[in-house]
């Protein structure tokens, strides 16, 4: 167990570098960091597809973020000046509330990584309903295919959106449509 | 051919380009026996067009798949998807599982989920590589190319 609280420390160190640093290569990699450790929690927590979609959206994502981002530039436009000491109040104030109420209601949770199988046990069966030997699979396609069906619309719709957005044709035609003016 | 890499990353693209593929597809089609599934193979076949992207550069991948097969391949993989969900109204009920079961552990085995992986696998995999031409090839101006 140590080993793990040893990686959310290093996670959380990353994810403040991340954020601190000026260079914005270096925020990038500091948030692959983040993303790698994450990773390999996965694996020490023994789930293995989560841990593959973990490394592999990381790479993709690191790869999109470094080259979209225009590394060549110096795009270290970080607001600096003097510290606006009320916002910082008010968010102290707010990390302190929510993490006050959250251990109130993470009390009533059961230990963790203690086995609470109510209602997993019928997914877990021996030989259960849909016949794959992968049990996240038979969950998130059979049981809960449902909640499959609505994350793949969450992406189709990201899709769209990045493609309106970005696509060259409606930018051509609101090039020409300044030249005509 | 000035596009793309030096020629190291290139002569290594094309040593490791099909089994980058390969084993996307070995993800998708097994994702109902071992760790992985749908969306992790199309994660690695996305990955696999965005090496040959920055290899050899975006005339080469456009030939392979363009922007616009991708969108169409993205639409084809969610109503294989969605397809394969209201196949089940055939048994009563949305996402029934009524194809036949099979022997657990053979490939063909566990119905519906096979189907429903490559599905999203086709899908997830269009997807990414359409996002990542959006962001990265259109977002350079025509005319202000190096």
């Amino acid at each position: 167990m140590i080993e793990l609280y040893l990686l959310l420390a290093f996670m959380i160190i990353g994810a403040i570098v991340a954020v601190e640093i000026r260079s914005l290569l270096s925020s990038v990699v500091a948030v692959g960091v983040v993303g790698f450790i994450l990773c390999v929690v996965f694996f020490i927590l023994r789930a293995p597809d989560v841990a593959i979609t973990q490394l592999i959206v990381e790479v993709i994502a690191l790869v999109i973020l470094i080259r979209a981002t225009g590394v060549k530039k110096d795009v270290s436009a970080i607001v600096g000046g003097r510290r606006e000491y009320f916002v910082i109040g008010v968010t102290v104030l707010f990390v302190v509330g929510f993490g006050v109420f959250s251990y109130w209601a993470l009390s009533a949770l059961p230990e963790f990584g203690s086995p609470l199988m109510s209602v997993s046990k019928d997914y877990l069966a021996p030989l259960a309903k849909s016949g794959a030997v992968n049990r996240v699979a038979s969950v998130l396609l059979d049981f809960r295919a449902y909640d499959t069906l609505g994350e793949a619309t969450v992406l189709f719709t990201a899709v769209v959106g990045a493609i309106a957005i970005l696509r060259r044709k409606g930018r051509k035609t609101a090039e020409e449509e300044d030249k005509e003016e | 051919m000035k596009e793309g890499m030096t020629i190291i990353v290139k002569t290594i693209t094309r040593f490791v380009g099909a089994m980058i593929m390969l084993f996307g597809a070995y993800i998708v089609l097994h994702g109902h026996l071992t760790p992985g599934g749908g969306f992790a193979g199309g994660v690695i076949l996305a990955s696999g067009f965005i090496l040959l992207t920055l290899a050899f550069g975006k005339n080469v991948s456009s030939k392979i798949l363009s922007q616009r097969a991708a969108s169409g391949f993205e639409s084809l993989g969610g109503l294989i998807f969605l397809g394969t969900a209201l196949l089940g109204y055939a048994g009563g009920f949305f996402f029934l599982n009524l194809l036949p079961k099979g022997v657990s552990g053979k490939i063909l085995s566990a119905g519906i989920i096979p189907v429903c992986n490559i599905g999203i696998g086709i899908k997830v995999g269009a997807a990414l590589f359409a996002v990542f031409t959006a962001l990265v090839i259109l977002r350079i101006k025509p005319g202000k190319e190096e």
